[in-house]
C-alpha cells in the first residue's frame, strides 16, 4: 500500500509531506481498491483482522458518532469501540474529529459504517498517514526503505515461527499483493508506449547490483557463484548503453541497451575489450529477459524462488512459470542495428541470479512494430492474460515487489509530459483490455476495410467507408474495433484531405461510433476537434451538418467542450444557426446540398451539447446566439425545436440569459411549444421556464401567454417522470406570483399535486412540495389541500433525507399550519415533533425552513405551551442554536422563540437555559430580518423574572436603539416594542436616554403604524416618568 | 484562344467577389428574361444564325437559362477555334481535345472514365461533340438532377453498354484504386476483395452483376455511391470554378480585362 501511494498517488504540488491527494481519476481507482480491500479484509482473513496495530492509524474523521451503532460505546462526541487490546485500550477510539484505529477488524467495520464517505475516510487516512505498513506492523516493514525492507521481510518469513510474528509476516504480505495488484492495476491504466531508455536500464543494472549484494545474507542460499564481481556501465551515445558484464562462469557475455531494448551481441572481439556491436543476436526487452534468456542458471534460480514461495503461500502458481516462458518468447523482435561506438568502461559482474522476474505490464510495448497491427494485437491479448495473472496472484516475492516500484518510476517519468489526461472530470474506465477477448468476425472485417482506406484511391476510400457504414456502428464491438485496429486515425486524416466525399463519408462513420464515451475521447485525443471546427465553414452544407452533429456527440464531456470553444468552434456555430434565413430553397439539392433548415438544426444540436459550459454559454451570447434561437424557435419542426429549447433550457441557469430570454420574447414561444406533442420537447420547455421563472416579470409572461393551462394540464400525464419533473419545477416557480397560484386553483392544479405526493421519485416530490409550499400562502389553497388530504403525505415525508425536499416540505407544512384545522391534523400526525428534530438536521437550510414552520404551528396548536414542554430536551435544542452563524437561522430561530416565550412556563424555561445572554449576543447586527425577529423575541422575553434586568446587563438596550435608524417599518415596530418593555427598568431607560432614543421614538409617534405609535409613546413615558422622578429625588 | 485552365490566384478572387451572388444567377429559372441578355459574339458566326441557335438549344435544355447558353456556345467555339476555320471537317470536340478540358478542367485523371465520359457527351457517335451535345452534355453534367446523374454514371460504368455492371467491369474500373503494396503476394487479391465489396453492398438481387435498378436503389441509399467507380462527374470545386468563369456577366468589364 505505501508503495503504491508513494509513487503512484498523485499529491498535490503542496509536497509529499504536507500534500493532500488530489482528486484525479487514478487516485480516486486506488482509493477505490483500498477500501475494498480493507473492507473484506475481515471477511477473508479473520485471523488477521484481530492484530493490533503497532501504532494506531490517526486522522481528521468527518464521520459523526452517530453513524456507529452496535459493538461500540457512542456518547455525543465520543465513541469507543467494545473490542480492546491485551491492555484494555479500544481498538478503535473516535473524539471528535479526531479518530484512532488499531486493527483491521476495526477499519473495516469503520468502512462499513462509513457508507458514502468511504472513501473520502480513505482518503483522509492516507493522507494523515503516510507510511501505514510501518504504523501497523513497525519500522522493520517500512516500505519506504525500499531494499532492505522487502528483504527483511523475507527473511522473517523463513525464520518466523511463533504465532505473532507469523500474523504480522502474513499482514505484510497481505499488504504486498494490494501494493502490487494496486500498481499492476494503475500501469494498466497508464498503459504507456514506452521505449527502453537509459533511465530505467541504470536502474535495472542498480537493481541487479543491490540485490546481488543482499543476496548472501538471506533468501539465495542457493548462489553457486563465488567470483568477484561487479556490475557497471557507462554512458553510451545518446539513449544507448552499453554494459558489459562478466559472470562467474566461463563466457563473459556483453550487453547493449538500447532503444530497442537489450541487445545480445557477439561478445568481446578482441583483448582490449572492443565490443563488437553488429547485432547478431536478438533483442530483448529488459535486461533481465535478457539475463533470464541468456544465463541458464538465472533463470534457473528465479523459478526455484518461484516455487520456494508458492509451497509457502500454500498457492498454486506453478503454472505461472511456463505462461512466462511464452511471453518472453513473443517480445522478442528483432531490430536493426543503429549502435554506435564510444568508449566504454568494462566492468566485472557476477551473474545476478537474484530472482527477477519480468514486470508485465510496462516494458511490454517496448518492441511493437506499431505498423505491424497483428503483432500488436497478439500482444495486447498476451498482456491482457499477464495483467489477469499477476492480478490473482497471491503470494509476491520481494525481488517483484520492489522492482514493481522501479516499474512504476519509469511509467512515471514516461508519461509525465504527457499526463494531461488525470484533469479529466468524469474520465470512464477504459476497458481496451477486455474488449478484444473474444474478437468478433467484424474486427476481421473492420480490420480489412480500414486497411483500404490506409491503401485506396479516393475511390476505394468511399466504397470502404460506404461498406463500414453497413456494420452496426452503434454496437460498441464495432466502435472498438474500429479503433483498435487503427480505423480513428484513417477516418480523422480523411478529414483533413480536399476530398469532399470522403469528408462526408468519414464523418458519417465518426457521428455513429462517436456516441460511445471512450471513443469520443479517443477521437479528442486525436486532434480531430480543430478539424471539424474548421470544416464548419466549409462551403459544403452536408457537411457543416456532420461535422455539427459529430461535435455535438463528442462535446459531452468538459475537454471537448473547450476545445471546441478554443479554435472558434462556438462562433461557427452560431452562424450555422442563420442559415435557415432563406425561406425560398431550391427545389433541386444536388449532391452536398442539405436543406438550410438541417444545417441549423445540426448546429443547434450541436450548442446544446456545448451549452453544459459555463464559458461556453457566455460564448454562445457573445456570438449572437440568442437572438437565432429565438428566431429558430418560431419554426415548427420538432426536430429543430427540441436542440434549440435544450440550449436555451441549459443556458437559462445563467442571469444574463434570463434577461436576454425576457428580451427576445421567448417566453411565449416556450409557451407556445408546450401545447406540442412532443414529450420531450415539453420536457425542455418546461425546463426552460423552470430557470427563467426566478424573475417575476417572466412569470408574469408566462400566465398573459397562458402557459399555465398546459402546464397544469401536463401534470395529469405523470409516465413520464422527466417531464413531470420539469413540468412541475416550472408550475413551483411560476407559483411564487399571488395571481398564478389563483391561475392554478382555477384549473385545479393544487388538487392534481397533492395526488402527486406519494409515489415519485425525489426530483418530482421536490418541486411538488414546492409549488404547495408556494400555493399554501393562500387560505383557500390551504383549505383545498387539506381537503384532498395532503396533509397526511407532506407530515410524511418530514422523515426524509434530502435535503432540497426537507427544505420544501418544511415550508409546506408551515404554510398548512396557518390554517387552524389542518393544524389539528398536523398535531395529531406528531407532526410537530418531526419538525421539532429536523432543528438537529445538519443543513442550515434545512434548520431555518423547520423553525420557520414551528412558529404558526406553536401559534395555532392547541395547548401549544403543553405541546411544546413535551418535546424533552426541545427548548434546550432551540436556545442553542443562537449560537448559530446562519443570519437566516437566527432569524427563524428568534421567530420561534418568540412564539414559545408566549406561554410563562416556556419562557422560564429558556431563560433557564441563558436564552438572554444569547439573543444579547445577537444584538449587534446590520441585518433588518434578523433585527426584527431579535427584537420581537427580546420583548416576548422581557416578560420573565429579571431578564429586563438582564438584557441591559448583557448590553442588549445600546444597539437595539440604533435598530431605530434602519429603514424597514417593521424593524421599528418591533424594536418600539422591545424598547416599551425594556424601558420597565430604571437602568435600561438611562441607557437608552444615553444614546439618544428620544429623539428618534419621538419621530416614530408620528407614524401612521398604531402598534408603533403606541409601543414609541409608552417607551417615551417611561422614559420621562424616571426623568420626573429622579428631579423630585433631587429637590426633595 | 481561351483555355479554361484558371489560374489560382484569379479564381480566388472570383471565388469571393463572384461566386457569392453566383448561385441566385445560375439557379434562376430560364424565364422570359433572356431578351435582356446580352449575347456574347462567337467567332466566325453571324448573329443572326447565334441567335437562332442559341434560342433552339434553351429550349431544349433543361438547366440552362438564355444567357449561360450563349456563354457555352461561345465558350464551344473559342475552344474549336482554328479547328473550325479548316474546311472539310465537321466542327467539334474530338477525343483528345474532349479528354484534355476533362483533364484541365475538372481534375480527371483515369483515361478510361474519360473515353466513358466523351462517349457520355458523343451521342452519335461520330467521334466528334457538336454544339449541341456539348451544351446537353454540360448541363447534365454540372447541374443534372440525381437521377439523370445516376443514369449517366451508370452508363460511364457499363463499359461494354449490356446494361449490367458486371465484377470483370467493377475489376477494371477498379484496377488502379489501391495502392501496390510491395508485401502483398498478388496485388490483384486486394482489388477482388473490393469487388465482393462492393457486390455485397449494391447487388440487391444478388445475381453476381449490378443492374441499373440495383445501382439506382444504392445510390438512393447512399449518395456518395454515385460515382462508385470512379469520378465521371466534376468535383464540387472545380464544377464551381469552372461556372464562375464561363458564366461572367457580360457588362463586367473589370471581369473581362482581366481573362
Amino acid at each position: 500500500m505505501g508503495l503504491a501511494l508513494t509513487r503512484l498517488g498523485q499529491w498535490t504540488a503542496a509536497g509529499y509531506r504536507t500534500g493532500t491527494l488530489e482528486l484525479t481519476p487514478l487516485n480516486e481507482v486506488l482509493l477505490q481498491e483500498i477500501t475494498i480491500f480493507v473492507e473484506h479484509f475481515i471477511y477473508d482473513h479473520p485471523q488477521e483482522a484481530k492484530f493490533v496495530f503497532v501504532e494506531p492509524l490517526e486522522w481528521k474523521t468527518n464521520l459523526e458518532p452517530s453513524a456507529f451503532e452496535s459493538g461500540y460505546i457512542v456518547s455525543e462526541t465520543t465513541v469507543s469501540s467494545k473490542e480492546v487490546d491485551k491492555n484494555g485500550q479500544p481498538l478503535l477510539f473516535l473524539s471528535v474529529p479526531q479518530i484512532k484505529v488499531r486493527s483491521f477488524g476495526q477499519l473495516s467495520q469503520l468502512v462499513f459504517a462509513a457508507k458514502d464517505a468511504k472513501l473520502k475516510e480513505a482518503q483522509a487516512c492516507i493522507e494523515a498517514n503516510r507510511d501505514p505498513v510501518v504504523k501497523i506492523l513497525g519500522s522493520d516493514y517500512s516500505t519506504m526503505k525500499e531494499d532492505s525492507g522487502a528483504l527483511n521481510i523475507l527473511h522473517k518469513i523463513t525464520n518466523g515461527d511463533d504465532v505473532e510474528n507469523e500474523t504480522k509476516t502474513n499482514i505484510a504480505l497481505l499488504l504486498k499483493q494490494l501494493d502490487l495488484h494496486l500498481l499492476n492495476d494503475t500501469l494498466r491504466r497508464i498503459s504507456p508506449q514506452t521505449r527502453l531508455n537509459p533511465v530505467p536500464v541504470k536502474d535495472d543494472t542498480e537493481l541487479l547490483k543491490s540485490f546481488w549484494g543482499k543476496g548472501e545474507q538471506s533468501v539465495l542460499e542457493s548462489t553457486e557463484f563465488t567470483s568477484d564481481r561487479g556490475f557497471s556501465f557507462s554512458d553510451g551515445c545518446g539513449e544507448m548503453r552499453y554494459v558489459w558484464a562478466k559472470p562467474g562462469d566461463a563466457e563473459a557475455p556483453c550487453v547493449t541497451c538500447g532503444a530497442q531494448g537489450v541487445l545480445f551481441p557477439g561478445g568481446r572481439t578482441d583483448d582490449e575489450g572492443k565490443i563488437d556491436y553488429e547485432t547478431k543476436g536478438e533483442v530483448y526487452k529488459d535486461l533481465v529477459t535478457f539475463l533470464k534468456e541468456k544465463l541458464g542458471k538465472f533463470s534457473e534460480n528465479m523459478s526455484k524462488q518461484e516455487i520456494r514461495f508458492s509451497e509457502e503461500q500454500q498457492k498454486n502458481q506453478t503454472d505461472e512459470v511456463p505462461k512466462k516462458e511464452e511471453a518472453d518468447v513473443i517480445c522478442k523482435a528483432v531490430s536493426g542495428t543503429d549502435k554506435s561506438k564510444l568508449e566504454k568502461n568494462q566492468i566485472n559482474f557476477g551473474k545476478s541470479q537474484m530472482a527477477r522476474r519480468l514486470e508485465p505490464s510496462l516494458n511490454w510495448r517496448t518492441t511493437v512494430d506499431r505498423k505491424n497491427r497483428k503483432i500488436s494485437v497478439k500482444e495486447s491479448q498476451e498482456e491482457k492474460r499477464r495483467g489477469k495473472l499477476g492480478k490473482t496472484r497471491a503470494s509476491v516475492s520481494s525481488g517483484r515487489a520492489q522492482l514493481s516500484c522501479k516499474s512504476v518510476d519509469k511509467a512515471e517519468e514516461t508519461i509525465s509530459e504527457s499526463s494531461s489526461e488525470s484533469e479529466e472530470d468524469e474520465e470512464p474506465p477504459d476497458h481496451r483490455q477486455e474488449a478484444n477477448a473474444d474478437l468478433p468476425s467484424e474486427y476481421w472485417q473492420i480490420q480489412k476495410l480500414v486497411k483500404y482506406l490506409k491503401g485506396g484511391n479516393q475511390t476505394a476510400t468511399v466504397i470502404a467507408l460506404c461498406s463500414m457504414r453497413d456494420f452496426n456502428l452503434a454496437q460498441e464491438t464495432c466502435q472498438l474495433a474500429i479503433r483498435d485496429v487503427g480505423g480513428l486515425e484513417v477516418l480523422i486524416n480523411l478529414l483533413d484531405t480536399d476530398e469532399v466525399k470522403c469528408k462526408i463519408g468519414s464523418l458519417k462513420i465518426l457521428k455513429e461510433i462517436s456516441r460511445n464515451p471512450q471513443i469520443r475521447r479517443n477521437i479528442v485525443d486525436l486532434g480531430s476537434l480543430p478539424i471539424m471546427v474548421n470544416i464548419l465553414s466549409s462551403p459544403y452544407k452536408t457537411l457543416k451538418c456532420l461535422a455539427a452533429e459529430t461535435i455535438a456527440n463528442v462535446a459531452q464531456f468538459k475537454r471537448a467542450r473547450r476545445l471546441v470553444r478554443q479554435h472558434g468552434g462556438i462562433t461557427r456555430l452560431v452562424a450555422l444557426l442563420d442559415c435557415a434565413q432563406n425561406s425560398v430553397e431550391p427545389a433541386q439539392l444536388s449532391l452536398y446540398e442539405t436543406r438550410d433548415v438541417e444545417v441549423a438544426r445540426c448546429g443547434a444540436l450541436a450548442l446544446w451539447s456545448c451549452s453544459k459550459s459555463y464559458s461556453n454559454k457566455e460564448a454562445i451570447r457573445k456570438a449572437g446566439g440568442i437572438p437565432l434561437l429565438a428566431r429558430l424557435l418560431k419554426t415548427s419542426h420538432e426536430d429543430m425545436l427540441i436542440p434549440v429549447v435544450g440550449t436555451l433550457q441549459e443556458c437559462a441557469s445563467e442571469e444574463n440569459y434570463r434577461v436576454a430570454i425576457k428580451a427576445e420574447r421567448i417566453i411565449e414561444n416556450l409557451v407556445k411549444n408546450l401545447n406540442s406533442e412532443n414529450e420531450q420537447l415539453q420536457e425542455h420547455c418546461a425546463m426552460a421556464i423552470y430557470q427563467c421563472a426566478e424573475d417575476e416579470e417572466t412569470r408574469d409572461l408566462v400566465r398573459l401567454h397562458g402557459g399555465l393551462k398546459p402546464l397544469a394540464s401536463l401534470l395529469s400525464n405523470t409516465d413520464n417522470k422527466q417531464r413531470l419533473a420539469a413540468v412541475t419545477g416550472a408550475i413551483w416557480k411560476c407559483s411564487i406570483s399571488k395571481e398564478n397560484v389563483t391561475k392554478f386553483r382555477e384549473y385545479k392544479a393544487i388538487e392534481t399535486l397533492v395526488g402527486l405526493l406519494t409515489d415519485q421519485p425525489e426530483e418530482v416530490l421536490v418541486n411538488v412540495v414546492g409549488a404547495l409550499g408556494e400555493c399554501c400562502q393562500d387560505y383557500e389553497n390551504q383549505v383545498i389541500v387539506r381537503k384532498c388530504g395532503g396533509i397526511q403525505p407532506l407530515v410524511n415525508l418530514l422523515v426524509g433525507i434530502n435535503q432540497a425536499l426537507l427544505v420544501n416540505v418544511t415550508k409546506a407544512v408551515g404554510a398548512c399550519a396557518v390554517e387552524p384545522e389542518s393544524m389539528v391534523i398536523i398535531d395529531r400526525l406528531d407532526g410537530v415533533r418531526l419538525l421539532w428534530s429536523l432543528l438537529k438536521n445538519p443543513h442550515p437550510d434545512v434548520k431555518a425552513s423547520a423553525a420557520w414552520a414551528l412558529c404558526p404551528c406553536i401559534q395555532n396548536a392547541k395547548d401549544a405551551g403543553e405541546m411544546v414542554r413535551s418535546f424533552v430536551g426541545g427548548l434546550e435544542l432551540v436556545v442553542n442554536l443562537l449560537k448559530s452563524d446562519n443570519k437566516e437561522v437566527l432569524s427563524s430561530v428568534c421567530a420561534a422563540i418568540t412564539n414559545i416565550a408566549k406561554d410563562q412556563e416556556n419562557l422560564a424555561v429558556i431563560t433557564d437555559h441563558g436564552v438572554v445572554p444569547l439573543l444579547s449576543k445577537l444584538a449587534n447586527t446590520n441585518n433588518d430580518k434578523l433585527r426584527c425577529h431579535l427584537a420581537e423575541a427580546i420583548s416576548r422575553c422581557c416578560m420573565w423574572g429579571r431578564n429586563r434586568v438582564a438584557f441591559g446587563e448583557h448590553k442588549a438596550v445600546a444597539p437595539l436603539v440604533q435598530y431605530l435608524k434602519s429603514n424597514d417599518t417593521n424593524v421599528h415596530r418591533a424594536t418600539a416594542q422591545a424598547l416599551y418593555q425594556l424601558s420597565e427598568d430604571p437602568d435600561n431607560c438611562i441607557t437608552m436616554h444615553e444614546n439618544g432614543a428620544v429623539k428618534l421614538l419621538l419621530d416614530m409617534v408620528g407614524s401612521p403604524d398604531q402598534e408603533l405609535q403606541e409601543a414609541a409613546a409608552g417607551c417615551i413615558s417611561n422614559i420621562r416618568r424616571l426623568a420626573l422622578a429622579a428631579e423630585k429625588a433631587r429637590y426633595n | 484562344m481561351v483555355t479554361l485552365r484558371v489560374k489560382a490566384t484569379q479564381t480566388l478572387g472570383n471565388r469571393d467577389g463572384r461566386a457569392a451572388s453566383a448561385p441566385g444567377l445560375i439557379r434562376a429559372p430560364a424565364t422570359g428574361d433572356t431578351s435582356r441578355a446580352r449575347i456574347p459574339r462567337a467567332p466566325g458566326m453571324n448573329r443572326k444564325k447565334l441567335q437562332k441557335l442559341t434560342e433552339t438549344l434553351t429550349k431544349n435544355c433543361k438547366h440552362f437559362n438564355k444567357f449561360e447558353v450563349s456563354c457555352l456556345i461561345k465558350l464551344f467555339y473559342n475552344l474549336v477555334g482554328e479547328a473550325a476555320k479548316r474546311p472539310g471537317v465537321a466542327i467539334g470536340l474530338d477525343r483528345n481535345a474532349f479528354r484534355n478540358i476533362l483533364h484541365v478542367t475538372f481534375g480527371m485523371t483515369d483515361d478510361m472514365i474519360m473515353d466513358r465520359v466523351f462517349r457520355g457527351f458523343d451521342k452519335d457517335n461520330d467521334g466528334n461533340i457538336n454544339v449541341t451535345e456539348w451544351v446537353n452534355g454540360l448541363s447534365l453534367f454540372l447541374r443534372g438532377s440525381l437521377e439523370e446523374k445516376m443514369k449517366y454514371c451508370f452508363e460511364v460504368f457499363d463499359l461494354n453498354g449490356d446494361g449490367f455492371i458486371s465484377k470483370e467491369e467493377m475489376f477494371h474500373l477498379l484496377k488502379n484504386s489501391l495502392l501496390k503494396q510491395p508485401s502483398e503476394e498478388d496485388p490483384d487479391e486486394g482489388i477482388k476483395d473490393l469487388v465482393e465489396i462492393t457486390l455485397k453492398k449494391m447487388d440487391y438481387d444478388h445475381d453476381g452483376k449490378l443492374s441499373s435498378a440495383d445501382y439506382e436503389k444504392a445510390v438512393g441509399e447512399e449518395t456518395l455511391l454515385l460515382e462508385a467507380f470512379g469520378p465521371c462527374l466534376p468535383d464540387p470545386k472545380s464544377q464551381m470554378e469552372f461556372e464562375a468563369q464561363v458564366f461572367k456577366d457580360p457588362n463586367d468589364f473589370h471581369d473581362n480585362m482581366n481573362s
